[in-house]
Protein backbone atom coordinates (compact mmCIF):
# COMPACT_ATOMS: atom_id res chain seq x y z
CA UNK A 1 0.00 0.00 0.00
CA UNK A 2 1.27 3.45 -0.76
CA UNK A 3 -0.70 5.69 0.88
CA UNK A 4 -0.52 6.68 4.34
CA UNK A 5 -4.55 8.12 4.11
CA UNK A 6 -7.04 9.66 1.76
CA UNK A 7 -5.63 13.25 1.52
CA UNK A 8 -2.43 11.58 0.88
CA UNK A 9 -3.76 9.33 -1.92
CA UNK A 10 -5.22 12.29 -3.61
CA UNK A 11 -2.38 14.80 -3.43
CA UNK A 12 -0.86 12.06 -4.86
CA UNK A 13 2.97 13.51 -3.66
CA UNK A 14 2.53 17.12 -5.35
CA UNK A 15 1.33 15.89 -8.91
CA UNK A 16 -2.03 16.16 -8.06
CA UNK A 17 -3.05 18.18 -10.89
CA UNK A 18 -1.57 16.34 -13.90
CA UNK A 19 -2.70 12.92 -12.34
CA UNK A 20 -6.24 13.85 -11.90
CA UNK A 21 -6.11 15.95 -14.50
CA UNK A 22 -5.09 12.93 -17.42
CA UNK A 23 -7.35 10.35 -15.06
CA UNK A 24 -10.65 13.03 -15.43
CA UNK A 25 -10.04 13.91 -18.42
CA UNK A 26 -9.85 10.29 -19.73
CA UNK A 27 -13.16 9.20 -17.55
CA UNK A 28 -14.93 12.23 -18.57
CA UNK A 29 -14.46 11.43 -22.55
CA UNK A 30 -15.01 7.87 -22.48
CA UNK A 31 -17.94 8.80 -20.43
CA UNK A 32 -19.31 11.47 -22.88
CA UNK A 33 -18.52 9.15 -25.85
CA UNK A 34 -20.45 6.25 -24.52
CA UNK A 35 -23.53 8.61 -23.72
CA UNK A 36 -23.06 10.31 -27.32
CA UNK A 37 -23.45 6.76 -28.66
CA UNK A 38 -25.99 5.37 -26.64
CA UNK A 39 -28.11 8.67 -27.40
CA UNK A 40 -27.75 8.36 -31.54
CA UNK A 41 -29.19 4.12 -31.53
CA UNK A 42 -32.00 6.01 -29.85
CA UNK A 43 -32.60 8.53 -31.85
CA UNK A 44 -32.27 6.49 -34.73
CA UNK A 45 -34.40 3.89 -33.53
CA UNK A 46 -37.30 6.60 -32.79
CA UNK A 47 -36.98 8.42 -36.17
CA UNK A 48 -37.05 4.89 -38.10
CA UNK A 49 -40.18 3.67 -35.66
CA UNK A 50 -41.49 6.91 -36.97
CA UNK A 51 -40.66 6.38 -40.70
CA UNK A 52 -42.12 3.04 -40.27
CA UNK A 53 -45.54 4.03 -39.21
CA UNK A 54 -45.69 6.45 -41.79
CA UNK A 55 -45.25 4.59 -44.08
CA UNK A 56 -47.49 1.81 -42.93
CA UNK A 57 -50.33 5.26 -42.69
CA UNK A 58 -49.68 5.64 -45.73
CA UNK A 59 -50.49 2.61 -47.52
CA UNK A 60 -53.87 2.02 -45.70
CA UNK B 1 -14.00 -25.41 -45.55
CA UNK B 2 -17.62 -25.26 -46.94
CA UNK B 3 -18.53 -24.92 -43.63
CA UNK B 4 -16.31 -22.00 -42.54
CA UNK B 5 -16.91 -19.96 -45.58
CA UNK B 6 -20.65 -20.11 -44.37
CA UNK B 7 -20.10 -18.92 -41.44
CA UNK B 8 -17.99 -16.40 -42.70
CA UNK B 9 -20.99 -14.96 -45.01
CA UNK B 10 -23.65 -15.52 -42.69
CA UNK B 11 -22.11 -13.10 -40.00
CA UNK B 12 -20.74 -10.71 -42.15
CA UNK B 13 -24.60 -9.65 -43.26
CA UNK B 14 -25.73 -7.16 -41.73
CA UNK B 15 -28.80 -8.55 -40.73
CA UNK B 16 -27.09 -11.37 -38.61
CA UNK B 17 -24.36 -9.26 -37.12
CA UNK B 18 -26.47 -6.39 -35.96
CA UNK B 19 -28.64 -9.02 -33.26
CA UNK B 20 -25.01 -10.80 -32.76
CA UNK B 21 -23.27 -7.31 -31.80
CA UNK B 22 -26.44 -6.66 -29.15
CA UNK B 23 -25.55 -9.63 -27.25
CA UNK B 24 -21.99 -9.35 -26.87
CA UNK B 25 -22.06 -5.66 -26.15
CA UNK B 26 -22.68 -6.62 -22.34
CA UNK B 27 -20.04 -8.84 -21.84
CA UNK B 28 -17.46 -6.28 -23.25
CA UNK B 29 -18.59 -3.73 -21.47
CA UNK B 30 -18.92 -5.53 -18.05
CA UNK B 31 -15.02 -7.11 -18.77
CA UNK B 32 -14.34 -2.93 -19.54
CA UNK B 33 -15.18 -2.06 -16.15
CA UNK B 34 -13.60 -5.21 -14.36
CA UNK B 35 -10.41 -4.63 -16.44
CA UNK B 36 -10.37 -0.89 -15.37
CA UNK B 37 -10.95 -1.74 -11.51
CA UNK B 38 -8.23 -3.99 -11.53
CA UNK B 39 -6.18 -1.55 -13.18
CA UNK B 40 -6.60 0.75 -11.72
CA UNK B 41 -6.40 -0.72 -7.82
CA UNK B 42 -2.74 -2.64 -9.36
CA UNK B 43 -1.65 0.93 -10.90
CA UNK B 44 -2.69 3.70 -7.63
CA UNK B 45 -2.19 0.92 -5.00
CA UNK B 46 0.01 -1.86 -6.10
CA UNK B 47 2.86 -0.31 -8.20
CA UNK B 48 5.61 1.42 -6.33
CA UNK B 49 6.19 5.08 -6.66
CA UNK B 50 9.05 5.48 -9.04
CA UNK B 51 12.08 6.87 -7.56
CA UNK B 52 12.85 9.90 -10.05
CA UNK B 53 9.47 10.58 -10.90
CA UNK B 54 7.33 10.44 -8.39
CA UNK B 55 3.90 9.82 -8.33
CA UNK B 56 3.51 12.22 -11.99
CA UNK B 57 4.57 9.19 -13.56
CA UNK B 58 1.37 7.19 -12.55
CA UNK B 59 -0.06 9.02 -15.93
CA UNK B 60 1.58 6.15 -18.06
CA UNK B 61 -0.97 3.85 -16.75
CA UNK B 62 -3.38 5.46 -19.17
CA UNK B 63 -1.04 7.19 -21.51
CA UNK B 64 0.85 4.51 -23.00
CA UNK B 65 -2.47 2.76 -23.62
CA UNK B 66 -4.01 5.15 -24.71
CA UNK B 67 -1.40 5.81 -27.36
CA UNK B 68 -1.19 2.20 -28.08
CA UNK B 69 -4.86 1.94 -28.90
CA UNK B 70 -4.42 5.23 -31.50
CA UNK B 71 -2.04 3.48 -33.62
CA UNK B 72 -3.70 -0.22 -32.84
CA UNK B 73 -7.76 1.26 -34.12
CA UNK B 74 -6.13 3.09 -37.23
CA UNK B 75 -4.17 -0.03 -38.30
CA UNK B 76 -7.52 -2.20 -37.68
CA UNK B 77 -9.98 0.45 -39.19
CA UNK B 78 -7.79 0.49 -42.19
CA UNK B 79 -7.59 -3.51 -42.43
CA UNK B 80 -11.92 -2.88 -42.10
CA UNK B 81 -11.93 -0.49 -44.70
CA UNK B 82 -9.09 -2.71 -47.18
CA UNK B 83 -11.53 -5.59 -47.17
CA UNK B 84 -14.30 -3.66 -47.70
CA UNK B 85 -12.65 -2.27 -51.02
CA UNK B 86 -11.60 -5.65 -52.06
CA UNK B 87 -14.70 -7.85 -50.97
CA UNK B 88 -17.15 -5.17 -51.44
CA UNK B 89 -18.69 -6.05 -47.89
CA UNK B 90 -20.89 -3.49 -46.24
CA UNK B 91 -20.14 -4.51 -42.71
CA UNK B 92 -16.17 -3.92 -43.02
CA UNK B 93 -16.90 -0.48 -44.11
CA UNK B 94 -19.53 0.22 -41.59
CA UNK B 95 -16.61 -0.77 -38.88
CA UNK B 96 -14.15 1.20 -40.44
CA UNK B 97 -16.58 3.97 -39.87
CA UNK B 98 -17.15 2.77 -36.48
CA UNK B 99 -13.90 2.80 -35.43
CA UNK B 100 -12.66 6.20 -36.92
CA UNK B 101 -14.09 8.37 -33.50
CA UNK B 102 -12.76 6.03 -30.93
CA UNK B 103 -9.54 6.06 -32.32
CA UNK B 104 -9.34 9.89 -32.89
CA UNK B 105 -10.70 9.96 -29.37
CA UNK B 106 -7.52 8.14 -28.05
CA UNK B 107 -5.43 10.03 -30.13
CA UNK B 108 -6.84 13.11 -28.45
CA UNK B 109 -6.68 11.36 -25.20
CA UNK B 110 -2.91 10.02 -25.64
CA UNK B 111 -1.84 13.98 -27.02
CA UNK B 112 -3.97 15.38 -23.19
CA UNK B 113 -1.96 12.79 -21.04
CA UNK B 114 1.39 13.60 -23.00
CA UNK B 115 1.09 17.20 -22.26
CA UNK B 116 -0.02 16.56 -18.92
CA UNK B 117 2.66 14.63 -17.92
CA UNK B 118 5.19 16.76 -19.91
CA UNK B 119 4.95 19.40 -17.93
CA UNK B 120 6.11 18.31 -14.76
CA UNK B 121 8.66 16.13 -16.45
CA UNK B 122 9.80 17.81 -19.25
CA UNK B 123 8.99 21.54 -18.07
CA UNK B 124 6.57 22.04 -20.58
CA UNK B 125 3.45 21.59 -22.10
CA UNK B 126 4.28 20.51 -25.55
CA UNK B 127 7.42 19.08 -26.98
CA UNK B 128 8.49 18.16 -30.70
CA UNK B 129 9.22 14.65 -29.25
CA UNK B 130 9.13 12.57 -32.43
CA UNK B 131 6.23 10.43 -30.75
CA UNK B 132 3.82 13.54 -29.76
CA UNK B 133 4.70 14.61 -33.31
CA UNK B 134 3.67 11.55 -34.82
CA UNK B 135 0.30 11.02 -32.54
CA UNK B 136 -0.56 14.74 -33.69
CA UNK B 137 -0.20 13.36 -37.09
CA UNK B 138 -1.95 10.33 -36.25
CA UNK B 139 -5.06 13.03 -35.14
CA UNK B 140 -4.60 14.68 -38.65
CA UNK B 141 -5.07 11.65 -40.64
CA UNK B 142 -8.27 10.64 -38.32
CA UNK B 143 -9.49 14.00 -38.84
CA UNK B 144 -9.33 13.32 -42.62
CA UNK B 145 -10.94 10.11 -42.62
CA UNK B 146 -13.76 11.27 -41.01
CA UNK B 147 -14.38 15.12 -43.10
CA UNK B 148 -13.97 12.54 -46.33
CA UNK B 149 -16.30 10.24 -45.33
CA UNK B 150 -18.61 13.12 -44.12
CA UNK B 151 -17.97 15.48 -46.94
CA UNK B 152 -20.01 12.52 -49.48
CA UNK B 153 -23.33 11.81 -49.78
CA UNK B 154 -23.57 8.65 -51.46
CA UNK B 155 -23.06 6.11 -49.08
CA UNK B 156 -21.43 3.95 -51.48
CA UNK B 157 -18.84 6.45 -52.57
CA UNK B 158 -18.46 8.03 -49.06
CA UNK B 159 -17.20 4.14 -47.98
CA UNK B 160 -15.06 3.30 -50.73
CA UNK B 161 -13.20 6.66 -50.81
CA UNK B 162 -12.42 6.87 -47.41
CA UNK B 163 -11.21 3.09 -47.43
CA UNK B 164 -8.90 4.17 -49.71
CA UNK B 165 -7.96 6.78 -47.68
CA UNK B 166 -7.48 4.65 -44.54
CA UNK B 167 -5.34 2.31 -46.95
CA UNK B 168 -3.21 5.01 -47.93
CA UNK B 169 -2.26 6.77 -44.20
CA UNK B 170 -1.70 3.40 -43.41
CA UNK B 171 1.24 2.54 -45.70
CA UNK B 172 1.93 6.56 -44.81
CA UNK B 173 2.22 5.70 -41.17
CA UNK B 174 5.26 3.94 -40.60
CA UNK B 175 7.07 6.47 -43.62
CA UNK B 176 6.01 9.78 -41.13
CA UNK B 177 6.71 8.36 -38.37
CA UNK B 178 10.25 7.84 -39.52
CA UNK B 179 10.71 10.78 -41.08
CA UNK B 180 9.44 12.44 -37.65
CA UNK B 181 11.98 10.59 -35.71
CA UNK B 182 14.78 11.26 -38.09
CA UNK B 183 13.78 15.14 -38.10
CA UNK B 184 13.96 15.02 -34.17
CA UNK B 185 17.17 13.44 -33.98
CA UNK B 186 18.72 16.24 -36.16
CA UNK B 187 17.44 18.93 -34.76
CA UNK B 188 17.38 18.05 -30.85
CA UNK B 189 20.84 18.74 -28.97
CA UNK B 190 19.36 16.43 -26.34
CA UNK B 191 16.89 14.15 -27.08
CA UNK B 192 14.45 13.10 -24.54
CA UNK B 193 14.01 9.46 -23.40
CA UNK B 194 11.78 8.09 -21.29
CA UNK B 195 13.07 7.05 -18.13
CA UNK B 196 12.14 4.01 -17.09
CA UNK B 197 13.98 1.11 -19.32
CA UNK B 198 13.42 -1.06 -16.78
CA UNK B 199 10.26 -1.22 -15.51
CA UNK B 200 8.83 -3.07 -12.23
CA UNK B 201 7.00 -6.11 -12.71
CA UNK B 202 3.65 -4.24 -11.28
CA UNK B 203 3.95 -1.20 -13.40
CA UNK B 204 4.13 -2.96 -16.31
CA UNK B 205 1.28 -5.39 -15.46
CA UNK B 206 -1.11 -2.65 -14.54
CA UNK B 207 -0.46 -0.93 -17.57
CA UNK B 208 -1.30 -4.13 -19.43
CA UNK B 209 -4.52 -4.78 -17.39
CA UNK B 210 -4.91 -0.85 -18.47
CA UNK B 211 -4.68 -1.54 -22.30
CA UNK B 212 -6.77 -4.52 -22.04
CA UNK B 213 -9.73 -2.46 -20.39
CA UNK B 214 -9.34 0.25 -23.20
CA UNK B 215 -9.48 -2.50 -25.98
CA UNK B 216 -12.98 -3.92 -23.92
CA UNK B 217 -14.38 -0.58 -23.96
CA UNK B 218 -13.31 -0.11 -27.51
CA UNK B 219 -15.02 -3.37 -28.89
CA UNK B 220 -17.97 -2.77 -26.71
CA UNK B 221 -18.04 1.15 -28.06
CA UNK B 222 -17.17 0.36 -31.68
CA UNK B 223 -19.91 -2.45 -31.72
CA UNK B 224 -22.56 -0.01 -30.61
CA UNK B 225 -21.62 2.51 -32.86
CA UNK B 226 -21.92 -0.03 -35.73
CA UNK B 227 -25.13 -1.09 -35.13
CA UNK B 228 -26.12 2.60 -35.66
CA UNK B 229 -24.89 2.63 -38.84
CA UNK B 230 -26.14 -0.75 -40.03
CA UNK B 231 -29.59 0.83 -38.62
CA UNK B 232 -28.91 4.19 -40.88
CA UNK B 233 -27.38 1.83 -43.77
CA UNK B 234 -30.56 -0.67 -44.02
CA UNK B 235 -33.08 1.37 -42.90
CA UNK B 236 -35.48 0.41 -46.07
CA UNK B 237 -34.98 -3.57 -45.75
CA UNK B 238 -37.41 -6.11 -44.27
CA UNK B 239 -35.13 -6.93 -41.63
CA UNK B 240 -35.18 -3.43 -39.78
CA UNK B 241 -38.47 -3.17 -39.96
CA UNK B 242 -38.87 -6.19 -38.26
CA UNK B 243 -35.84 -5.18 -35.74
CA UNK B 244 -37.64 -2.59 -34.94
CA UNK B 245 -41.17 -3.74 -34.52
CA UNK B 246 -39.28 -6.48 -31.88
CA UNK B 247 -38.26 -3.98 -29.16
CA UNK B 248 -39.94 -0.98 -28.75
CA UNK C 1 1.05 3.57 -74.00
CA UNK C 2 3.87 6.40 -75.19
CA UNK C 3 1.43 7.98 -77.62
CA UNK C 4 -1.28 8.03 -75.03
CA UNK C 5 0.77 9.85 -72.31
CA UNK C 6 1.94 12.39 -74.81
CA UNK C 7 -1.32 12.78 -76.28
CA UNK C 8 -2.56 13.62 -72.28
CA UNK C 9 0.26 15.70 -71.25
CA UNK C 10 0.31 17.97 -75.12
CA UNK C 11 -3.46 18.52 -74.85
CA UNK C 12 -3.58 19.66 -70.82
CA UNK C 13 -0.25 21.70 -71.47
CA UNK C 14 -2.24 23.29 -74.78
CA UNK C 15 -5.42 24.00 -72.34
CA UNK C 16 -2.95 25.57 -69.43
CA UNK C 17 -1.00 27.69 -71.72
CA UNK C 18 -4.70 28.78 -73.06
CA UNK C 19 -5.30 30.30 -69.25
CA UNK C 20 -2.20 31.79 -68.44
CA UNK C 21 -3.40 33.55 -65.85
CA UNK C 22 -3.96 29.95 -63.50
CA UNK C 23 -0.60 29.27 -63.51
CA UNK C 24 0.63 32.75 -62.54
CA UNK C 25 -1.43 32.70 -59.95
CA UNK C 26 0.31 29.54 -57.82
CA UNK C 27 3.47 31.21 -58.65
CA UNK C 28 2.57 34.51 -57.22
CA UNK C 29 1.42 33.13 -53.94
CA UNK C 30 4.52 31.18 -53.99
CA UNK C 31 6.25 34.17 -54.22
CA UNK C 32 3.66 36.29 -51.40
CA UNK C 33 3.75 33.77 -49.06
CA UNK C 34 7.59 33.35 -48.95
CA UNK C 35 8.05 37.18 -48.58
CA UNK C 36 5.38 37.57 -46.33
CA UNK C 37 7.64 36.09 -43.29
CA UNK C 38 10.02 38.05 -42.85
CA UNK C 39 7.46 40.79 -42.41
CA UNK C 40 6.20 38.39 -39.72
CA UNK C 41 9.53 37.28 -38.30
CA UNK C 42 11.58 40.38 -38.41
CA UNK C 43 14.18 41.41 -41.05
CA UNK C 44 17.46 39.70 -38.96
CA UNK C 45 19.02 37.71 -41.36
CA UNK C 46 20.42 35.29 -39.02
CA UNK C 47 17.10 34.32 -37.99
CA UNK C 48 16.46 34.22 -42.20
CA UNK C 49 18.77 32.35 -43.25
CA UNK C 50 17.44 29.68 -40.32
CA UNK C 51 14.07 30.05 -41.76
CA UNK C 52 14.57 29.96 -45.07
CA UNK C 53 14.77 26.48 -46.28
CA UNK C 54 11.70 25.63 -43.90
CA UNK C 55 9.95 28.78 -45.02
CA UNK C 56 10.58 28.03 -48.49
CA UNK C 57 9.72 24.55 -48.18
CA UNK C 58 6.14 24.89 -46.36
CA UNK C 59 4.86 27.98 -49.02
CA UNK C 60 5.48 25.37 -51.80
CA UNK C 61 3.24 22.99 -50.15
CA UNK C 62 1.11 25.10 -50.00
CA UNK C 63 1.24 26.50 -53.71
CA UNK C 64 1.38 23.22 -54.97
CA UNK C 65 -1.49 22.14 -52.86
CA UNK C 66 -3.64 25.21 -53.92
CA UNK C 67 -3.47 24.23 -57.87
CA UNK C 68 -4.77 20.79 -57.35
CA UNK C 69 -8.21 21.84 -57.37
CA UNK C 70 -7.37 22.47 -61.10
CA UNK C 71 -6.30 19.06 -61.87
CA UNK C 72 -9.00 17.04 -62.71
CA UNK C 73 -12.17 19.97 -62.03
CA UNK C 74 -12.18 21.43 -65.39
CA UNK C 75 -12.37 17.56 -67.12
CA UNK C 76 -14.91 16.25 -64.73
CA UNK C 77 -17.32 19.44 -65.10
CA UNK C 78 -17.09 18.90 -68.97
CA UNK C 79 -17.27 15.07 -68.86
CA UNK C 80 -13.92 14.40 -71.02
CA UNK C 81 -13.08 12.74 -67.57
CA UNK C 82 -15.85 9.84 -67.69
CA UNK C 83 -14.34 9.31 -71.51
CA UNK C 84 -10.71 8.95 -69.70
CA UNK C 85 -11.91 6.41 -67.86
CA UNK C 86 -13.70 4.62 -70.68
CA UNK C 87 -11.37 5.17 -72.90
CA UNK C 88 -8.68 1.54 -73.92
CA UNK C 89 -5.65 2.60 -72.41
CA UNK C 90 -4.59 2.24 -69.24
CA UNK C 91 -6.30 4.40 -66.90
CA UNK C 92 -3.09 4.82 -64.87
CA UNK C 93 -0.84 5.86 -67.68
CA UNK C 94 -3.37 9.11 -68.26
CA UNK C 95 -3.57 10.25 -65.37
CA UNK C 96 0.59 10.19 -64.88
CA UNK C 97 -0.31 11.68 -67.98
CA UNK C 98 -2.47 14.40 -66.09
CA UNK C 99 0.41 14.47 -62.81
CA UNK C 100 3.16 15.47 -65.06
CA UNK C 101 1.27 18.29 -66.73
CA UNK C 102 0.47 20.19 -63.02
CA UNK C 103 4.23 19.77 -61.84
CA UNK C 104 5.45 21.11 -65.31
CA UNK C 105 2.92 24.06 -64.98
CA UNK C 106 2.37 24.41 -60.71
CA UNK C 107 5.56 22.91 -59.55
CA UNK C 108 8.14 23.41 -62.07
CA UNK C 109 8.02 27.19 -62.14
CA UNK C 110 8.32 26.97 -58.37
CA UNK C 111 11.74 25.59 -58.74
CA UNK C 112 12.95 28.05 -60.84
CA UNK C 113 12.19 30.78 -59.21
CA UNK C 114 13.10 29.58 -55.68
CA UNK C 115 16.83 30.61 -55.88
CA UNK C 116 15.32 34.08 -56.40
CA UNK C 117 13.59 33.72 -53.01
CA UNK C 118 16.50 32.26 -51.05
CA UNK C 119 18.41 34.73 -51.61
CA UNK C 120 15.83 37.14 -49.57
CA UNK C 121 16.28 35.05 -47.01
CA UNK C 122 20.54 34.84 -46.98
CA UNK C 123 21.17 31.87 -48.34
CA UNK C 124 24.82 30.84 -49.69
CA UNK C 125 24.84 29.56 -53.47
CA UNK C 126 25.46 26.08 -52.33
CA UNK C 127 22.38 26.01 -49.92
CA UNK C 128 20.49 27.55 -52.99
CA UNK C 129 21.84 24.60 -55.19
CA UNK C 130 20.57 22.33 -52.89
CA UNK C 131 17.21 23.68 -52.63
CA UNK C 132 16.51 23.58 -56.26
CA UNK C 133 17.69 20.05 -56.48
CA UNK C 134 15.54 19.12 -53.03
CA UNK C 135 12.97 20.82 -55.13
CA UNK C 136 13.12 19.02 -58.18
CA UNK C 137 13.04 15.62 -56.46
CA UNK C 138 10.26 16.73 -53.87
CA UNK C 139 7.72 18.78 -55.99
CA UNK C 140 6.80 15.75 -58.43
CA UNK C 141 6.07 13.97 -55.15
CA UNK C 142 3.58 16.69 -54.01
CA UNK C 143 2.21 16.47 -57.25
CA UNK C 144 1.63 12.77 -57.22
CA UNK C 145 0.53 12.25 -53.48
CA UNK C 146 -2.43 15.32 -54.06
CA UNK C 147 -3.59 13.59 -57.34
CA UNK C 148 -4.82 11.20 -55.35
CA UNK C 149 -6.36 13.72 -52.87
CA UNK C 150 -7.96 15.61 -55.92
CA UNK C 151 -9.16 12.39 -57.19
CA UNK C 152 -11.43 11.51 -53.64
CA UNK C 153 -12.22 15.35 -53.39
CA UNK C 154 -14.02 14.61 -56.84
CA UNK C 155 -16.77 17.37 -57.17
CA UNK C 156 -17.01 17.28 -53.37
CA UNK C 157 -18.64 21.07 -51.86
CA UNK C 158 -15.79 23.01 -49.88
CA UNK C 159 -13.59 20.03 -51.88
CA UNK C 160 -10.37 22.76 -51.94
CA UNK C 161 -10.39 22.71 -47.73
CA UNK C 162 -11.06 19.19 -47.84
CA UNK C 163 -8.22 18.42 -50.15
CA UNK C 164 -5.99 20.12 -47.92
CA UNK C 165 -6.88 18.29 -44.91
CA UNK C 166 -6.31 14.68 -47.00
CA UNK C 167 -3.12 15.78 -48.28
CA UNK C 168 -1.21 17.94 -45.81
CA UNK C 169 -0.53 14.70 -43.05
CA UNK C 170 0.78 12.94 -46.23
CA UNK C 171 3.12 15.69 -47.74
CA UNK C 172 5.21 15.95 -44.05
CA UNK C 173 8.38 14.04 -44.99
CA UNK C 174 8.44 15.59 -48.24
CA UNK C 175 8.64 18.24 -46.08
CA UNK C 176 11.20 16.95 -43.93
CA UNK C 177 13.43 15.86 -46.29
CA UNK C 178 13.30 18.83 -49.06
CA UNK C 179 14.14 21.04 -45.74
CA UNK C 180 16.57 19.15 -44.02
CA UNK C 181 18.47 19.06 -47.04
CA UNK C 182 19.23 22.45 -47.16
CA UNK C 183 19.47 22.52 -43.40
CA UNK C 184 22.06 19.73 -43.74
CA UNK C 185 24.20 21.73 -46.35
CA UNK C 186 24.07 24.84 -44.28
CA UNK C 187 24.97 22.94 -40.96
CA UNK C 188 27.87 21.45 -43.16
CA UNK C 189 26.90 17.66 -42.83
CA UNK C 190 26.27 17.48 -46.61
CA UNK C 191 22.75 17.23 -48.07
CA UNK C 192 23.43 13.32 -50.05
CA UNK C 193 21.47 11.26 -47.32
CA UNK C 194 18.60 13.83 -47.39
CA UNK C 195 18.63 13.87 -51.26
CA UNK C 196 18.86 10.21 -51.69
CA UNK C 197 15.79 9.99 -49.66
CA UNK C 198 13.83 12.13 -51.64
CA UNK C 199 14.26 10.06 -54.45
CA UNK C 200 13.59 7.34 -52.77
CA UNK C 201 10.37 8.73 -52.15
CA UNK C 202 9.88 9.50 -55.49
CA UNK C 203 10.11 6.04 -57.42
CA UNK C 204 7.38 3.93 -55.30
CA UNK C 205 4.75 7.48 -55.20
CA UNK C 206 5.83 7.64 -59.56
CA UNK C 207 4.58 3.78 -59.39
CA UNK C 208 1.86 3.34 -57.16
CA UNK C 209 0.25 7.14 -56.87
CA UNK C 210 -1.28 7.49 -60.48
CA UNK C 211 -2.51 4.38 -59.72
CA UNK C 212 -4.21 4.91 -56.55
CA UNK C 213 -5.58 8.34 -58.44
CA UNK C 214 -6.89 6.00 -61.04
CA UNK C 215 -8.85 4.05 -58.51
CA UNK C 216 -10.19 7.13 -56.39
CA UNK C 217 -11.66 8.55 -60.02
CA UNK C 218 -13.18 5.49 -60.78
CA UNK C 219 -15.16 5.51 -57.06
CA UNK C 220 -15.64 8.82 -57.58
CA UNK C 221 -17.12 8.61 -60.90
CA UNK C 222 -19.36 5.82 -60.51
Amino acid sequence: MNWGSAGEFFAMGGYAFYVWGSFGVTALFLLVEVVMVVHRKRTIVQRLGRRMRMQAEVKQ
Amino acid sequence: MAVRQINWFKFSSPATFYPLAGKLIPYFAVLAVVLTVIGLYLGFFVAPTDYKQGEGYRIIFIHVPAAWMSMFIYVVMAAYAGMGLVFNTRLSSLMATALAPTGALFTFLALWTGALWGKPMWGAWWVWDARLTSELILLFLYIGFMSLKAAIDDPRRAARASGLLAIIGVINVPIIYKSVEWWNTLHQGATIKSSGTSMETTMLTAMLMMSLAMWMYTIAVVLARVRCEILEAERDTEWVATELSKSP
Amino acid sequence: MWAALRCVVMRDLTLAMRRRADVLTTLFFFVIVVSLFPLGVGPEMDTLRLMGPGVVWVAALLASMLSLGRLFSGDYIDGTLEHLVLAPQPLTVLVLGKIVTHWLVSGLPLVLIAPLLGIQYGLSADALWVLVLSLILGTPVLSLIGAVGAALTLGLRGGGVLVSLLVLPLYIPVLIFGAGAVDAQVTGLGPQAHLSLLGAFLVPALVFAPWAAGWALRISLE
